[in-house]
């Protein structure tokens, strides 16, 4: 190994222990360990070689059998445009927190089997985030309530509005004050004008409001800044510098995608073009975006606070000031910097503070905003797109008074799980037991399910119609796609009852709101004009001029000067406790959803569990190691929870993730990590400071993927500055490990037609996992369970990996996606021994799962450790429901046969047959992977290396293309681009680690 | 000592051991040919079906086309077998009341579909596609034989890879006049070979041997 390997390696590290160590740890369990075919309960050698030779002659002759005569069951009646084995699409949104990304489904007759993203649709432009790929499963998912129940007897839905109506006509008379209504946050127009309807027949009723993962930080500084609530959102692709206080805006938040795509639109460095925005991340937890950014700071969150104020100083909001750690020293001439970028790029530049942060942050970065001429250039602001916005835990808080008070009578809960996730002071579910009549609609039985007399199975999005506005305010019409499957009601055919009006299916409700909006005359075609495209033409809220109370924001910023600098100066501050909503199951509405379940986390790689996380340096000095049990306490309340180190984390502050430890949940999320939310209170929900952590002795094991699979070190996400590139722009070509010998016993293949080839832009990578996502849903991956990760054996053919690099305490992070790179010299081929891997005349690296016996032979000889082994019956081929979820096109595998990365085989054979029928050739960009579909930024490109006008062919041009281990002559056909980053060229002493030089030099 | 075996043991030791090989192989043997027999196959046998559907009949003798009835075969993978709503076309005036054609009646009145065998079933790790198949030029029978002349439905090919293969490595040899796909009793006129030739080329026919021209 030569010492320019070894620096390698010491350069880039995926957990502490590596990074202790020098050199790369093998992982805890080799891919594949001796005796890891056997069944958990041991067997001797002798009754294992009974069996096998059982199970070989049977499967011998299992192979003689005859196939069972199957059925075709074909309509009675055909409904219109359904080909048996043809998808149709339908475009349609789903939401979260109210906010709708437009989708288009695939639709298997009558299944819905995918979700693709709308690319007429402002909030995904074609691709969507992880949540949009998994509501599949939820959709399907076995343990979703199937009836309507009274004190957990099955009732009917008719026996339920008998209950209701009684009730409601005895609240005419109180003109409805003893009727209240919970739900989420909602966008939608229907439900604005049911809400009205509402109101005209109950005036003293009221609707409350409450999400967990709280925006209100955001909804109390517009309402204070503009004297109105106000729609915020920000146009990254005019912004040349963006500040992101806390702010995970790439993967989190209304129109994350679309933020991603606009940002990442914008740091291509391609033939000679070398504009870059720059990212500077504030974070007092390590977020996706602070992955991907070029200057990244942890900080404990008053000291991210005094930040802000002193950056707002910077950019001269009036009252601000640069006090504590930021007057002088190292902090305050990283702020300086920071500063002097956002005055250079006035009005081409974005402060942008996190979703979930709070009023204070967003105030001032709402501030800065305005003092840079930001608003109205990249900041924008318009109607609100929520109906009737109003701060959520102040809406819960009434509610839950009025409860105690006795002045609730009917409380209708639609959606959401309040007695889990409510704020733990409210102690919202004794409030709620003195409620008279409490009903819950929802998806699950869950907590609040269980306490209320009433549970109500609700209809999934892609079951029911809706309608809800995106992140600008553009409106789609949701349609369903399927029946509901258990007879569920959507919260508009709920509300019908409670208003009283005539239309009492979904689609009648909805039809009444745009008949009204569009105009009876010519309602049908416009109608099915924007059913068919999934956008309401002209709904987007155009953006306003609204006067910006700057007179009130320097009052503001001298009252909290004088409340900051004693918080700053604090020496004994204690550890502060963060919350964050979970990156895979949000606020645990998730919880039951294998896919996100085993969707490895940014930065921590964790699966199945959430964890305390520490910084390195915390844990040393109160010696602590991963998963080792502790208990939080704070303010008397004690949750037990295991500690997770990360790198980048900063010091004194415990992140928490919320999510996770439900009571009453389905098989999948029983017993998977512990619940926060009784920390967490309505005096802060973001963060809470005063937090004491005890060791227990005990230890939790936690499924984590961050060093599994290794690859011995070598240099393979390899980064740059953009002052590098353009110094040395082949910077990554030659950081490899050596040209690869040519000579060969085998003759090499021709690749006269197609040669399929995959190029993964690293620098457009966010690390979102909306790829594993997409990739799961098109080839009927199947989900393994935590004990299986432990082992390694998780089976998603691409795989995000995170290379830590410099300081532990505050780390750069390069991602890298790993799928399979299809080698021309595929070392995996030529040691089947039954063929099951073959190679394809266009450079396509074959499974053939009939064929394949288990030897395992090639996942041994790959070197990107990108197959997978079905080591047990992981698809579950029993259940029923699950059964509609399959992808038709693509085998669903058995126990004992390798599987892995297939370049969607079966879109390349439809794209083809469809040219070939229609006599010409494939076009570039008409086959798309799964993977490349979903991607926000564009990272992945897929196409034919053979055609010189193809995206991919010029990518593989750029000087920033390199393979990795070229070494082996593997001749890898998914090629990478190294990533460039933009840090601030002025040099200076910054808080934070040095960017290295080019790599592997 | 006095032998223990009589010398003929060594003769039938010999045979034995000569013999064994021949056991073993012929153990293969069989298997293999009950692999391929019709038995396991299926392919001569006739399943039991809702109703004796007759293609002799409607194909044969009254001439209806095939895509009458396969509405999909020249677009999707699938060449669609007919909702019941299409044996009503004509079923709901000629035959009206015949007792053969109760079940298709029932099932038009309840919407309750009919359950058809299904006669030639591939492996469901095998992705045929029909549409591609006419588009070239490969006819109907050149997999399902003389449908006009069957009265009860059965497979006429053993659907097995090798007899995939067969034509997929020389497709040429069976490429027709697309005019002529879904003529079941066309023959290839004599000197049929330049003509194929010059089919294949026109149509762009390729051999397709991949394994995921067919398996994913």
């Amino acid at each position: 190994m030569s010492a320019g390997e070894t620096t390698n390696i010491l350069r880039h590290w995926r957990s502490l222990e590596e990074r202790e160590a020098g050199a790369a740890v093998p992982s805890q369990r080799p891919e594949f360990a001796p005796g890891d075919e056997l069944l958990p309960d041991s067997l001797d050698r002798r009754r294992f070689l009974q069996l096998m030779g059982a199970s070989f002659a049977l499967a011998g002759l299992g192979a003689c059998t005859r196939q069972p005569v199957e059925s075709i069951v074909p309509y009675a009646r055909p409904p219109e445009e359904v080909i048996p084995g043809k998808p149709l699409y339908f475009a349609t949104a789903l939401t979260l927190g109210g906010y709708a990304t437009g989708v288009l489904v695939e639709s298997h007759m009558g299944r819905p089997t995918k979700v693709e993203g709308n690319p007429e649709h402002p909030a995904s432009l074609g691709a969507t985030d992880r949540f949009c790929q998994a509501t599949l499963l939820d959709l399907y998912d076995p343990d979703r309530s199937r009836a309507a129940l009274h004190l957990q007897r099955i009732r009917s839905w008719e026996a339920w509005v008998q209950t209701l109506e009684p009730a409601l006509e005895a609240q005419v008379a109180l003109q409805g004050a003893g009727l209240r209504i919970l739900s989420g946050s909602s966008s939608s127009p229907t439900l604005a004008a049911q809400m009205q309807r509402l109101k005209a027949r109950f005036p003293q009723a009221r609707w409350h409001r409450y999400e967990p993962v709280s925006r209100d930080g955001l909804r109390s500084a517009t309402l204070a800044g503009f004297g109105k609530y106000v729609e915020v959102r920000y146009d990254f692709s005019q912004a040349d510098v963006v500040v992101a206080l806390d702010s995970d805006f790439l993967v989190s938040g209304p129109g994350c995608v679309r933020a991603a795509h606009d940002f990442m639109s914008r740091r291509r460095v391609r033939d000679g073009q070398y504009g870059m925005n720059r990212l500077y991340a504030v974070e007092s937890t390590p977020s996706a975006t602070g992955a991907v950014a070029d200057h990244r700071l942890s900080l404990a969150p008053d000291l991210l606070l005094g930040f802000a104020f002193g950056l707002g100083f910077e950019c001269g909001v009036i009252g601000t000031g640069q006090v504590g750690p930021f007057a002088s020293g190292d902090l305050h001439h990283w702020l300086n910097r920071v500063g002097v970028d956002l005055r250079e790029h006035a009005g081409r530049s974005i402060v942008i503070a996190g979703d979930e942060t709070s009023a204070e942050l967003q105030t001032l970065a709402l501030a800065m905003n305005y003092y840079l001429g930001n608003l109205g250039r990249t900041v924008l602001v318009s109607e609100p797109v929520e109906v009737e916005p109003v701060s959520h835990v102040g809406s819960l808080r009434d509610l839950v008074q009025d409860m105690r008070a006795g002045r609730v009578e009917i409380l209708l809960i639609l959606g959401g799980n309040p007695v889990y996730d409510a704020p733990a002071d409210f102690a919202f579910a004794a409030a709620m037991e003195k409620v008279p009549l409490r009903a819950h609609l929802s998806l699950n039985e869950d907590e609040t399910s269980e306490l209320c007399h009433w549970h109500l199975p609700m209809a999934h999005e892609l079951e029911t119609w809706g309608d809800a506005r995106a992140f600008d305010g553009t409106v789609t019409v949701q349609q369903p796609l399927i029946d509901p499957l258990y007879g569920g009601k959507s919260v508009h055919e709920l509300l019908a009852v409670v208003t009283g009006e005539s239309e009492r299916k979904g689609i009648d409700i909805v039809r009444r709101t745009w008949k009204e909006r569009l105009g009876a005359v010519d309602f049908e075609p416009a109608w099915r004009r924007i059913l068919h495209d999934g956008i309401v033409p002209g709904s987007a809220w155009p953006p306003q001029t609204y006067v910006f109370q700057s007179d009130w924001v320097t009052q503001f910023c001298l009252a909290l000067v004088r409340e900051l600098i004693p918080r700053l100066e604090r020496k004994d501050a204690g550890i502060d406790l963060v919350f964050r909503a979970d990156p895979s199951l949000h606020d645990g509405r998730f919880a039951n959803n294998g896919w996100l379940q085993e969707l490895p986390k940014p930065w921590t790689r964790l699966t199945w569990d959430n964890a305390a996380i520490l910084g390195p340096k915390m844990a040393a000095d109160l010696s602590l190691k991963p998963e080792d049990v502790v208990e939080l306490e704070l303010r008397d309340t004690i949750v037990r929870a295991p500690v997770w180190v990360l790198p980048g984390q900063p010091d004194g502050v415990v992140t928490v993730h919320l999510g996770y430890g439900r009571r009453r949940v389905g098989r999948v999320g029983k017993g998977t990590g512990f619940d926060a939310y009784p920390l967490r209170t309505s005096a802060g929900l973001d963060r809470a400071g005063g937090l004491r952590l005890r060791r227990t002795g005990e230890r939790w094991v936690l499924a984590s993927t961050q060093v599994q699979r290794t690859m011995e070190g070598r240099n393979l996400a390899r980064q740059g500055t953009l002052l590098e590139f353009r110094s040395h722009p082949e910077f990554a070509r030659e950081a490899g490990h050596g040209a690869p010998p040519t000579e060969s016993l085998y003759p090499g293949y021709a690749y006269t037609g197609h040669a399929w080839g995959m190029v993964v832009d690293l620098g457009a990578c966010i690390g979102c996992n909306a790829c594993v996502m997409a990739c799961n849903a098109e080839n009927n991956i199947p989900v393994v369970g935590k004990s299986q990760v432990q082992n390694g054996r998780e089976m998603h053919w691409i795989r995000i990996d995170r290379y830590f690099e410099g300081d532990p305490e505050n780390p750069q992070v390069v991602q890298q996606p790993v799928l399979c790179m299809h080698c021309e010299n595929a070392p995996c081929e030529p040691v089947c021994p039954v063929g099951a891997t073959m190679h394809g005349k266009e450079g396509l690296n074959e499974m053939v799962y009939n064929r394949c016996v288990g030897t395992r032979y090639c996942a041994n000889n790959c070197p990107y450790k990108v197959r997978r082994f079905n080591f047990y019956q992981y698809n579950d081929r029993d259940t029923e429901v699950l059964k509609m979820l399959r992808n038709p096109d693509v085998t669903v595998r058995t126990r004992g046969v390798m599987e892995k990365c297939t370049y969607c085989v079966q879109r390349i054979n439809q794209a083809r047959i469809q040219a070939k029928k229609e006599e010409r050739s494939l076009k570039d960009g008409e086959i798309i992977t799964a993977c490349q579909q979903v991607c926000p930024t564009d990272a992945l490109i897929f196409g034919d290396i053979n055609d010189a006008g193809s995206k991919v062919a010029k990518l593989r041009q750029q000087p920033l293309h390199y393979g990795i281990l070229e070494e082996l002559n593997t001749r890898p056909r998914t090629t990478y681009l190294a990533r460039v980053t933009n840090p601030n060229p002025e040099s200076g002493a910054p808080p934070e680690p040095r960017h290295g030089g080019p790599r592997g030099h | 000592m006095s032998q223990l075996f009589h010398h003929s043991t060594n003769t039938l030791a010999r045979v034995s051991i000569f013999g064994a090989v021949f056991l073993v192989a012929g153990f293969f043997g069989v298997v293999t040919l009950l692999d391929r027999s019709t038995y396991f196959t299926r392919q001569t046998e006739v399943l039991r079906q809702p109703v004796p559907f007759s293609h002799d009949h409607h194909v044969g003798a009254i001439g209806i086309d095939c895509r009458y009835c396969h509405t999909s075969v020249e677009t999707a993978a699938f060449a669609g077998v007919p909702p019941t709503a299409t044996c009503m076309n004509c079923h709901s005036q000629i035959w009206a009341d015949s007792p053969m054609l109760q079940p298709v009646r029932d099932s038009f009145r309840t919407g309750e579909p009919l359950r058809w065998a299904r006669v030639n079933d591939l492996p469901d790790f095998v992705y045929f596609d029909h549409s591609i198949h006419i588009a070239k030029g490969i006819g109907c029978a050149e997999c399902h034989g003389r449908m006009d002349r069957m009265p009860l439905t059965h497979a006429a090919s053993p659907l097995q890879m090798r007899w995939c293969l067969d034509c997929h490595r020389h497709p040429g040899d069976r490429v027709r006049p697309r005019a002529e796909v879904f003529n079941t009793k066309w023959e290839a006129p004599p000197g049929a070979a330049a003509l194929r030739a010059d089919l294949a080329k026109r149509y762009q026919v390729t051999s397709m041997t991949d394994c995921s021209t067919c398996h994913r």
